[in-house]
């Protein structure tokens, strides 16, 4: 026989108010096994939990209704509390008469109606509650970093630091990321070379973390404290531990006409290549598509010309797998393509460029050595117009991104500063519709642009640009001036929107991490949990997650450490034991709950079965992983015959809830 | 908002509150040096209801009805729509359409917005 008890919660008036709390609990306790039921002010509070402690202890309870605020609120706090008075946590329910009642309602009559009805469910439920005891799972102690850029190296450095191994996975043949591309960093104007490649080189020295370069991750199995991913390491048709990057092979070799993508095509490579001088792994890259010797079998001249040996044309892929705890995603962003703003011309003139392509412009390690020349014709540019929020805060679709990119309004008053101070007899226009610098110094910053290094902030946006004669005529609005300009520009700069990286999308699947429809990764929670994702054991570091700029991402990258840190520190992780069972006797082996589960929980396996007369009967049947299955449900309700369910969440369980809700 | 403003909102379907008034429909305009009011200009006036100034202004007809300023704006807020509205209440106002069915069909140009037709008309219609 149950003795179930019934506590209604007024949560001060937040329930009360709304719900008549001392009716609820009068009616409810003429529901069948119902012993004892009452009302109080406070359940979450201390004098609340010992009133549900006492009242298990006296009346003897074989399970708890607690009608309060949503289980996603307090229900871990009322499982400890059932727990020390000697009653299994998982004995308990609780209706939720706050988010879903109180709060939603006016009529003060509907709403106690509605409470009982919500009350009456839970006690129909927990009528048929069995005890549950949470399992362990171990952790290993290694985590996995996605992403080599300043947001995956700061990540992998903390965690390092901590004591534990870490891995960094990088699709490109150096770590370093976008931020090696840049030139100077505002808002101190210190080259960003300079504060980023000893990082580079700290993370490849430190012996708790390992580079995986010229890497993805092509699979992920497993759940938090024991994934299971495989990564392609591609060939790069080089020995990296012969390579002693002395950098011969990429100046003898006679294929020079590929497009250097570290400078965004503004000048070549060879097909044999080390991105930059400090590059890590300093090691020489094959590139498949341009070498003769992988094309057609005809060159070798890299190979004769290595003294080291290194160089091998037979080199394949080699897929690894290794195990994790926890996993960081950190794979950045890129500026969006221009091909859809062309009344900008970006695709007619080469003067009409993007702001990462004048960051090489205007870096020493660049194209044309940091003097500022046009693309078109290598002179001086005497007259710039910088194009703020080009594809961002758009309607969307077709128009462009409809967030704010973030960056752009500092990185623009850093170029157009850094242009007036190197050549001063150049005029520097900005076209902007609102500038947005807060940060610490960063309004200071852009003042200065203006009123110490005289650019022409111009609020109002460029209409189109039309080359010609060598030069570009750029229509602008001018609107607090109340004028329509036109300028004969030399260079237009285009603060191109960015985005998050190609590969994010897929990577999310690999980790059924959720993303908005940006592309960005979602957090856990915007405020509280911002460097977690929603999935367990995921991290989230840099501009994966949202515009970001470095001060920024290198803090996110130590705060996405922190909480690897925390639980890779643990011994073990406690499961949640409502997971997904399988009644043999009734499963017929159909599969529909395999090929349903997203977290590849079922097998299946061939199982003897008592037939009648003494035979024999060999059945295949599905078997639920419990360390694995995150209790979704998802296979219950695409079992076909009733063999699947979910522990705590049983099919009887809710049409229990289901009829007493209908009676 | 007046209900004149309300009238235009309804005719040109447009959505004032999405400008963000970056000015990039005036920035694109042909006809800039011919009106008295530009295009970021008349998304203003729609929203603050100052739409007499606008009926009364010259310039409403010197728009070309090319669209720059529709197919520019990053937001969708489609300025020269407004300008179509305003022009057709005006019109209304006056209680006489120049715009004859029967002409209709010999103008039609498969290749120009049907919009941009009917501005011509209604322009040149008299």
């Amino acid at each position: 026989m149950q003795r179930i008890g019934v506590f209604v919660c007024w949560c001060g008036s937040n329930i009360a108010a709304t719900v008549d709390v001392e009716r609820v609990a009068q009616t409810l306790a003429m529901e069948p096994g119902v012993v004892f039921s009452t009302d109080y002010q406070y359940m979450c509070s201390q004098a609340g939990q010992e009133l549900i402690q006492n009242a298990i202890r006296e009346q003897r309870l074989t399970g708890v209704v607690i009608c309060s605020c949503s289980p996603r609120m307090h229900e871990a706090t009322f499982r400890k509390t059932v727990e020390k008075a000697g009653l299994n946590p998982y004995l308990l329910e609780i209706a939720n008469i706050r988010e879903q009642c109180s709060w939603i309602h006016k009529d003060r009559e509907a709403a106690t109606q509605k409470a009982i009805i919500l009350g009456r469910a839970a006690i129909a439920k927990v009528q048929l509650n069995t005890p549950l005891t949470a399992g362990q799972s171990p952790v290993t102690k290694r985590a996995l970093v996605i992403g080599g850029g300043i947001a995956g190296i700061q990540t992998a450095l903390d965690i390092a630091d901590a004591g534990f191994p870490v891995d960094i996975v990088e699709k490109k043949p150096t770590i370093g990321g976008k931020m090696t591309q840049l030139d100077k960093t505002f808002p101190t104007l210190d080259c960003a070379a300079c504060i980023l490649t000893p990082k580079m080189v700290d993370a490849a020295q430190n012996e708790n973390i390992e580079i995986l370069s010229y890497a993805q991750v092509e699979k992920v199995q497993g759940f938090v404290g024991s994934f299971t991913v495989t990564i392609r390491k591609k060939a790069r048709y080089v020995d990296e531990t012969k390579c002693t990057g002395c950098g011969l092979c990429t100046e003898k070799c006679p294929q020079k006409k590929v497009p250097n993508e570290f400078n965004l095509g503004l000048d070549t490579r060879r097909a044999i290549y080390i991105p930059f001088a400090q590059a890590v792994p300093k090691v020489a890259t094959i590139d498949p598509d341009y070498c003769s010797m992988l094309k057609s079998g005809k060159c070798g001249v890299c190979s004769r010309v290595c003294t080291a040996g290194a160089i091998n044309y037979q080199q394949q892929d080699t897929l690894l797998q290794r195990e994790y705890g926890a996993i960081v995603v950190a794979t950045g962003f890129n500026p969006i393509s221009l091909e859809k703003f062309d009344e900008f011309a970006y695709s007619q003139s080469l003067d009409v460029v993007s702001s990462l392509e004048f960051e090489r412009l205007m870096n020493a390690a660049g194209p044309t050595g940091g003097t500022l020349l046009r693309p078109s014709d290598g002179t001086h540019p005497h007259t710039l117009v910088f194009v703020q929020c080009v594809g961002s805060r758009c309607d969307g679709g077709e128009k462009g991104k409809p967030y704010c990119s973030k960056i752009c309004c500092m990185y623009t008053a850093k170029h157009a500063m850094l242009c007036r101070e190197k050549y001063p007899d150049t005029e520097v226009y900005v076209f902007y519709i609102d500038v947005r610098t807060p940060g610490k110094n960063f309004d200071e910053f852009y003042r200065r642009a203006v009123e110490e290094y005289g650019v022409h902030y111009i609020k109002g946006m460029v209409g189109k640009v039309t080359p010609q004669d060598g030069k570009l005529k750029v229509q602008a609005s001018d609107l607090l001036g109340g004028q329509q300009l036109h300028i004969d520009a030399d260079m237009v700069v285009l603060a191109a929107a960015i985005e998050p990286d190609e590969s994010a999308r897929s990577l999310a699947t690999m980790l059924t991490a959720s993303m908005d429809t940006n592309d960005f990764f979602t957090e856990a929670h915007p405020k509280l949990r911002p460097v977690e994702s929603p999935t367990a054991g995921i991290f989230l570091s840099g501009a994966c997650q949202g515009p970001k700029d470095i001060p920024e991402t290198v803090a996110q990258a130590g705060a996405a450490a922190a909480k690897v840190i925390g639980l890779l520190s643990r011994s073990h992780l406690t499961c949640n034991p409502c997971v997904a069972r399988s009644d043999e006797a009734m499963c017929n082996g159909c599969s529909a709950c395999e090929k349903v589960c997203p977290y590849g929980a079922i097998t299946y396996v061939d199982k003897d079965f008592r037939g009648p007369n003494r035979t024999t009967l060999r059945r295949r049947v599905a078997q639920v992983n419990p360390a694995v299955c995150q209790g979704c449900g998802a296979c219950t309700v695409a079992c076909p015959s009733g063999a699947m369910d979910l522990q705590g969440f049983s099919n009887a369980q809710i049409l229990a809830e289901v009829d007493a809700i209908c009676k | 908002m007046n209900d004149l403003s309300e009238t235009i909102q309804r005719i040109s379907g447009v959505n004032p509150r999405k400008c963000m008034k970056c000015g990039k429909c005036t920035a694109t305009c042909p006809a800039y040096d011919e009106m008295e009011y530009h295009p970021h200009q008349f998304v203003d006036m729609v929203q603050s209801g100052r739409i007499e100034a606008l009926m009364a202004s010259k310039g409403i007809y010197h728009c070309l009805s090319c669209f720059a300023c529709v197919e520019r704006c990053p937001r969708s807020v489609e300025p020269a729509n407004i300008i179509e509205a305003v022009r057709l209440a005006v019109i209304r106002q006056q209680g006489a359409n120049h715009l004859k069915p029967e002409q209709i069909p010999v103008l039609l140009d498969e290749n120009l917005p049907q919009q941009a037709i009917t501005s011509a008309l209604r322009k040149n219609g008299k």
